[in-house]
C-alpha cells in the first residue's frame, strides 16, 4: 500500500515476547472503507426513511438455507413445470407463450377470419370497397385509372363528364347504398323478431325436453378438463415416496427391547452400588513437600490479622461479625416469611377467583358430565352418590340438559388450579377420568406449544393431590386410584424434576407435621391413608434401588421415623406398621439393603399378640413397650374364632375407618396381621441371609418364635405360616470369617517438583479459577464491544449529519441562485421598460 | 426413695446446679452410687454426677466399668438421653490405660446393640467406635485379623456375659458394621465402609453428631439438590400391579 498512508504507533520498549495489534495502521484506508460502507447502507436507508414500499422477493427458498443449491434449482424446476401443467393444448410444445394481438390471440385471428359480425358494419368505417378506398386515397393516379376503365364503357354513351358531377354521382351511390343496408338490417330485426314469437310459442311445447338440450349445449361449450392433465397434476402434488428402514422382525424387535432392558438393568445396578460417587471423586489434590500426611488440613487461617479501627487494634472484629451474620440470617428468614405469607395471600386470592372462573366456564361442562352419568348404569349412580355425599359437591342437575350431550369433549385446557382440575374429574367414572387426563396431556403435549410444559408439570402435582384426597375420603376409592397410578407414570416419565419436587414437597409437609405431633405431645401417630399410598406410589415410579436417590432417601428416612417413633395404640396402628413393613421391604427387595427399624417392628408386633407377661430373653424398642397398656392388641384368645379363622387380605379400608364389626372379625383381622408378620419375617430372613451377622440380627426373633409362640393354639393355617416363617429363619448356616482389612494403598512419593501455575501473559491478574478467568474475559470482551459499539454508533451520527447538512446547504444554494435568476430578470425587464419610457419621452 | 419423675429431674440438674455449689461433694455420693445401680435411664442419668465425683474428688468406684457395660442394652439408642450418655461414654473410654479386652467388649456390644438402632444413631456410633479403635489399636484385630482361622461357625463374642473380660471380645470379629455397610441410608453405609479401610490418624470429631435428630436427617437429604431424577423403567400396571408385590398376597384394595 502506500507508504504515506501507514501510521506507525511507535513503542518506548520493545518487549519481547508481546504481541501488539495495533502498532500498524492506515487510517486513510479504514476511513474511506467505513464511508463506503455507510454509504452503501446507512445512507441508504436514510434516503428511504419515508418510504414504505417493500421489495419482495418471492423466489422460492431464496433465503432459505436450510435448502442445497441443487435441491432448490430442483424444486424451483419442478414448480415452473407444475405451472405449465395447465395449458389445454399439451401437444403443442410451443405453446410457452401466446402471442396476442389487441388481447386477441394471434392464432386464433388466424384461424377464425372468415366470420364477420354483422353489427359491426353499421358504418362505413368498417369496410372496404376498392371504389372508396379509390375515393378517399387514390387522389389522382388510382381515381383516373378507374375513371379511364370506366369512362372506356361510358364513353360510348355519353360524354365524359365533369369533376363536380362525378363526385355527386359517388355521394348519391353511397347514399343509395346505406339505405339499402338499413332495409336489410329492419327486416334481419323483424325476421329474429318472429322467429322469437314463434320459439316462445313452440318452447311450451318442448318444455320437458329442452333443459337437457340446453345442458349438452353448456357441456360443449365448457372445455372438458382432461383426464390425463388432472393425473399429472395429481402426481406432481404427490409426496413422493422415501425409502424408509425395513420393517423389523418380531425377533429383532424383542431383542431390541431386551437389550433395552438390559441397559436400563445395568444402569440401576450401577446406581444401587454408588459406584458413580466413588468414580467421580475428585483426583488427589496437590500434596505440598511439607505435608506431614497426618490427615490435618489447615482448611482456614485462624490467625488474626493485626488490624486498626478507629485507631485502635481490632481485636473483636471476628465475634461481632459473626454475631451479625446470625442477626442477618435471622432477618432475612424473617423476610422470607413474609413473602410467604404474602404469596398464600395472593394464592389464596387467585383460587378464590379461579373457584368462580370455573363455576362459570364449567358450568355447561358439568351439566354434561351428570347427564352422562345418568346414561350410566346404576353402579356409577350409587358411586355417584356416595362421591357427592362426601365430597359435598352437590350439584342440582337439570334434568332436561341431562339427556342432550353425553360425549366428552375431545381437547381439554390443562387446568390452571386444583378446583378447577377437580370439577373436572368430579363425578366421572374412572373409565372417563383416564380419557380425560390421557387427552390433556395429548392436546397439551410439550412439542406443540411453549406454555405446556410448565402446565403438565402442574398437572401432576393436581393429580398427586387428588389422589391424596380420594385416599383421604370416609371410603377411600382406591380401585380409583390404583387406575390414576397410570397416568401418574406417564406425567412421571415426561417430568421427572417436576415430579420429584411435587412428592419431596409432600414427603416434607408430612415428615414437618411429624415433628412437630412429636414436639407438641411428645409422641407421634401414624398418618393417613393418602400418605401411605404416597409412599407406596413413589415406589411405582422411581426406582428404590439406588444407592442414594432425591425421592427415594428421604422416603426411607420419613419411614424409618414412622416406624420407630409412632405409637401403636389401636389396631388400625399395626395395620399400618405392618403396610410400611411391607413398604421397606418392597424398597430393598432389590438392593437387599439392611433396614433395622423393619426387624424391631416385626419383633414388637409379634409381641403384643402374645399374652402378657412373657418378655424373657429378648427386648422390644420403642415404640413397643415389654410392659403397658398398649399389649395384647394382636392377642387373640376366642378358642371359636380361632378356629373359624381364614387368610384373608387385609381391606385398606380399615386403616381409616375401622367399622362396627362383631368381635370376631376383628379377632379375625388380627390373625390376618399376624399370618402377615409371620410372612414378613419369612421374607426377611429370605432378603438377610447374606449379611455376615444374621443370626444376630434375627436372634430375638427367634428366640421368640421358638419359646413364646402359642404355636398349637393356632389353626392349622396359621401354623403354616408360623411353621414356614421358622423353616426360613433356621434354615441358614452359620458362616463367619475373620474380617480383614483392604490393602492400604501405597502413599505416593513425596514430590519434590514445585508446583506448576499455567502463565498465559505477563502483566494479566491470574488469580482466580479457570471459571474466574472465563468470566473476567467475558467481562473485558463485553467491555471492549460496548466500547465499539458506541464509538460506531457516534460515527453513524456524525456521518448522519454530515449528510442533513449537504442537503441543506445544496437546497439553500438552489434557492439563492433561483431568487438571483428572478431578480435578474426583473432588473433586465425594469431596465428595459426605462429604456423605453426614456425612449418615448425623447420622441 | 423419690417417684420415678422427680427422680430423673433431680439427677439431670444435678451436676450443673447442685454439686459445683455444696461445701462437700462426697455428701451425695451414696445418692448417686444407689441411683447409678437402679439401672435403665436413671442410671444413665446418675452417671454425669458420678462422674464428676469420680474425676474432681477421688470418689473409687469399684467395677464402674463392669456396670457401665451392663448399661448398655437395645434401648440407649432410642432414649432421649442418648447425647448426654455418649458424650460421658466417649470421655470414660478415652483413657489409653483402658485394657484392650475392655474396650473390646465395649466395641463388639455397642455395635452388636446397633443392629437395632435408627439411622441417626448408627451416624454417631460408627465414628465414635472408629475413635475407639484409633485410641486403642490394640483393638484392632477386631477388623482385621489376618492369620485368623479362615472360617467359623460361631460368633466368639458372648453377648449375655456380664464380666466385660469373659466375653471373648477380642476373638471376634466386628461382623456387625460389616452387616451395616448394607444399610438403607447411603451415609450409614459410607460410614460403615471406612472400617474396611485403615483408619486416618485424626480422631472423627463426634460431639456435632450427638445430638443429630432424625427430622435433621430427612431435611438434609430433602433439601440435596438432584443433578437428575432416574426413573422406574418398569412399567406400572395398577397400585399394586408389581412383579412379585408384597401387598397382593395381604391387603386388598376394598
Amino acid at each position: 500500500s502506500n507508504p504515506f498512508e501507514v501510521k506507525v504507533n511507535r513503542q518506548k520498549f520493545d518487549i519481547l515476547g508481546r504481541k501488539t495489534k495495533n502498532d500498524v495502521g492506515l487510517p486513510g484506508v479504514s476511513r474511506s472503507k467505513a464511508i463506503k460502507k455507510r454509504n452503501q447502507t446507512l445512507l441508504k436507508e436514510y434516503k428511504e426513511r419515508e418510504k414504505t414500499n417493500v421489495f419482495k422477493d418471492k423466489r422460492f427458498g431464496e433465503y432459505n438455507t436450510k435448502i442445497t443449491p441443487e435441491e432448490k434449482m430442483i424444486r424451483r424446476f419442478a414448480l415452473e413445470r407444475q405451472q405449465n401443467y395447465g395449458k389445454k393444448n399439451i401437444y403443442n410444445l410451443n405453446e410457452d407463450e401466446e402471442l396476442t394481438h389487441y388481447g386477441q390471440s394471434l392464432a386464433e385471428i388466424e384461424k377464425l377470419n372468415d366470420i364477420v359480425d354483422s353489427d359491426s358494419d353499421t358504418e362505413e368505417g368498417g369496410t372496404l370497397s376498392a371504389e372508396l378506398t379509390a375515393a378517399h386515397f387514390g387522389g389522382g393516379g388510382g381515381l383516373l385509372r378507374k375513371k379511364v376503365s370506366s369512362e372506356q364503357q361510358d364513353e360510348e354513351e355519353e360524354k365524359p363528364k365533369s369533376r363536380k358531377e362525378l363526385i355527386e354521382e359517388m355521394i348519391a351511390k353511397s347514399k343509395q347504398e346505406k339505405q339499402e343496408r338499413q332495409t336489410r338490417r329492419e327486416s334481419a330485426l323483424e325476421l329474429t323478431e318472429k322467429l322469437d314469437k314463434d320459439w316462445k310459442e313452440i318452447q311450451t311445447l318442448i318444455a320437458r325436453k329442452s333443459p337437457k338440450a340446453e345442458r349438452k349445449d353448456k357441456e360443449v361449450e365448457k372445455p372438458k378438463p382432461d383426464e390425463y392433465d388432472m393425473i399429472v397434476r395429481e402426481l406432481g402434488f404427490e409426496m413422493k415416496a422415501k425409502p424408509s428402514e425395513r420393517l423389523k422382525t418380531e425377533e429383532e424387535l424383542a431383542k431390541e427391547e431386551q437389550a433395552r432392558l438390559q441397559k436400563l438393568e445395568a444402569d440401576r445396578l450401577r446406581r444401587m452400588r454408588g459406584i458413580d460417587e466413588q468414580a467421580n471423586k475428585k483426583r488427589p489434590s496437590h500434596m505440598s513437600a511439607d505435608d506431614l500426611a497426618d490427615g490435618f488440613i489447615l482448611d482456614k487461617d485462624d490467625r488474626h490479622l493485626l488490624s486498626y479501627k478507629d485507631g485502635k487494634i481490632n481485636i473483636e472484629n471476628e465475634e461481632e461479625k459473626e454475631k451479625e451474620e446470625g442477626e442477618e440470617e435471622e432477618e432475612e428468614e424473617g423476610e422470607e416469611e413474609d413473602n410467604d405469607n404474602e404469596q398464600e395471600c395472593q394464592e389464596e386470592s387467585a383460587s378464590e377467583d379461579e373457584e368462580d372462573d370455573a363455576a362459570d366456564s364449567h358450568s355447561d361442562l358439568e351439566s354434561d358430565l351428570e347427564s352422562e352419568e345418568e346414561a350410566a348404569g346404576n353402579k356409577e349412580e350409587k358411586k355417584r352418590k356416595a362421591n357427592q355425599n362426601e365430597s359435598q359437591n352437590v350439584e342440582k342437575l337439570d334434568p332436561k340438559s341431562e339427556a342432550a350431550k353425553s360425549e366428552l369433549p375431545y381437547t381439554f385446557a390443562v387446568p390452571e388450579s386444583y378446583e378447577t382440575f377437580k370439577s373436572l374429574l368430579a363425578g366421572r367414572t374412572v373409565e372417563q377420568q383416564l380419557i380425560i387426563l390421557e387427552r390433556i396431556q395429548k392436546c397439551n403435549h410439550p412439542s406443540l406449544a411453549v406454555g405446556n410444559k410448565a402446565k403438565l408439570e402442574k398437572l401432576f402435582g393436581f393429580l398427586l393431590e387428588y389422589i391424596g384426597e380420594l385416599a383421604t375420603l370416609d371410603l377411600p376409592e382406591l380401585r380409583t386410584i390404583d387406575k390414576l397410578v397410570l397416568p401418574l407414570y406417564n406425567l412421571c416419565q415426561m417430568f421427572p424434576e417436576a415430579a420429584s419436587d411435587s412428592i419431596k414437597f409432600i414427603l416434607r409437609d408430612a415428615a414437618h407435621d411429624l415433628e412437630e405431633v412429636i414436639e407438641v405431645k411428645g409422641r407421634a401417630t401414624f398418618p393417613g391413608l393418602d400418605t401411605l399410598i404416597y409412599l407406596k406410589i413413589i415406589s411405582l415410579l422411581f426406582p428404590t434401588s439406588d444407592f442414594w436417590h432425591p425421592v427415594v432417601t428421604p422416603a426411607f428416612m420419613y419411614m424409618s421415623q414412622l416406624l420407630t417413633k409412632c405409637r401403636i395404640t389401636t389396631l388400625q396402628d399395626v395395620i399400618k406398621g405392618l403396610f410400611i413393613c411391607c413398604l421397606f421391604l418392597e424398597y430393598v427387595s432389590l438392593s437387599r439393603r439392611f433396614v433395622p427399624e423393619l426387624i424391631n417392628f416385626l419383633l414388637g408386633v409379634l409381641h403384643i399378640s402374645l399374652p402378657k407377661n412373657q418378655a424373657q430373653g429378648y427386648t422390644v424398642v420403642h415404640p413397643f413397650t415389654p410392659v403397658g397398656k398398649n399389649l395384647e392388641l394382636l392377642f387373640v384368645s376366642d378358642k371359636e374364632d380361632l378356629k373359624s379363622w381364614e387368610k384373608q387380605n387385609v381391606p385398606l379400608s380399615i386403616v381409616t375407618r375401622l367399622k362396627e364389626t362383631s368381635q370376631t372379625e376383628i379377632n379375625h383381622i388380627r390373625l390376618s396381621c399376624l399370618a402377615l408378620c409371620f410372612d414378613l419375617i419369612k421374607k426377611c430372613s429370605a432378603l438377610y441371609e447374606s449379611l455376615p451377622s444374621f443370626h444376630e440380627i434375627m436372634h430375638p426373633v427367634r428366640i421368640l418364635l421358638t419359646r413364646h409362640v402359642p404355636v398349637n393354639e393356632y389353626p392349622e393355617k396359621m401354623q403354616e405360616w408360623y411353621h414356614s416363617a421358622l423353616k426360613e429363619l433356621e434354615n441358614k448356616v452359620k458362616h463367619y470369617t475373620p474380617l480383614i482389612c483392604e490393602k492400604k494403598k501405597p502413599v505416593p512419593l513425596k514430590q519434590y517438583t514445585p508446583k506448576i501455575v499455567k502463565v498465559l501473559e505477563f502483566g494479566r491478574k491470574q488469580a482466580g479459577s479457570k471459571k474466574e478467568q472465563e468470566r473476567k474475559q467475558l467481562i473485558q470482551r463485553h467491555k471492549r464491544e460496548l466500547k465499539g459499539a458506541i464509538r460506531e454508533i457516534r460515527k453513524d451520527n456524525q456521518f448522519l449529519a454530515r449528510m442533513q447538512l449537504s442537503e441543506i446547504m445544496e437546497r439553500d444554494s438552489a434557492r439563492k441562485r433561483k431568487v438571483k435568476e428572478l431578480l435578474g430578470s426583473l432588473a433586465t425587464q425594469e431596465g428595459e421598460w426605462k429604456a423605453m419610457k426614456r425612449k418615448k419621452w425623447k420622441s | 426413695q423419690l417417684p420415678t419423675g422427680l427422680y430423673k429431674k433431680v439427677l439431670v440438674i444435678l451436676h450443673d446446679s447442685v454439686l459445683p455449689y455444696m461445701n462437700e461433694p462426697t455428701l451425695m455420693m451414696d445418692f448417686l452410687t444407689v441411683a447409678y445401680g437402679i439401672g435403665g435411664a436413671i442410671s444413665l442419668l446418675a452417671l454425669n454426677g458420678l462422674f464428676i465425683l469420680i474425676h474432681q474428688h477421688n470418689l473409687e468406684y469399684p467395677d464402674f466399668y463392669k456396670k457401665l457395660y451392663s448399661l448398655l442394652d437395645p434401648s440407649i439408642y432410642h432414649v432421649k438421653y442418648r447425647a448426654r450418655f455418649f458424650h460421658l461414654t466417649d470421655l470414660f473410654l478415652s483413657s489409653s490405660h483402658l485394657p484392650a479386652y475392655l474396650v473390646a467388649a465395649f466395641i463388639k456390644r455397642l455395635s452388636r446393640l446397633a443392629l437395632t438402632a435408627p439411622p441417626e444413631a448408627l451416624l454417631m456410633i460408627i465414628p465414635f467406635i472408629c475413635n475407639l479403635f484409633r485410641r486403642h489399636p490394640a483393638c484392632r484385630v477386631l477388623v482385621h485379623r489376618p492369620g485368623g482361622p479362615a472360617d467359623m461357625s460361631e460368633d466368639p463374642y458372648v453377648m449375655e456375659e456380664e464380666e466385660p473380660s469373659e466375653s471373648r471380645a477380642l476373638e471376634s470379629s466386628l461382623w456387625e458394621i460389616q452387616s451395616l455397610q448394607n444399610h438403607y441410608h447411603p451415609d450409614v453405609a459410607k460410614a460403615a465402609a471406612v472400617l474396611n479401610q485403615s483408619l486416618s490418624e485424626m480422631e472423627d470429631d463426634i460431639s456435632g453428631l450427638l445430638e443429630l435428630s432424625a427430622y435433621e436427617l430427612f431435611d438434609k437429604e430433602v433439601k440435596k439438590k438432584a443433578v437428575d431424577v432416574p426413573l422406574e423403567f418398569e412399567q406400572v400396571r395398577g397400585l399394586f400391579g408389581k412383579k412379585n408385590d408384597i401387598f397382593a398376597d395381604h391387603f386388598s384394595l376394598d
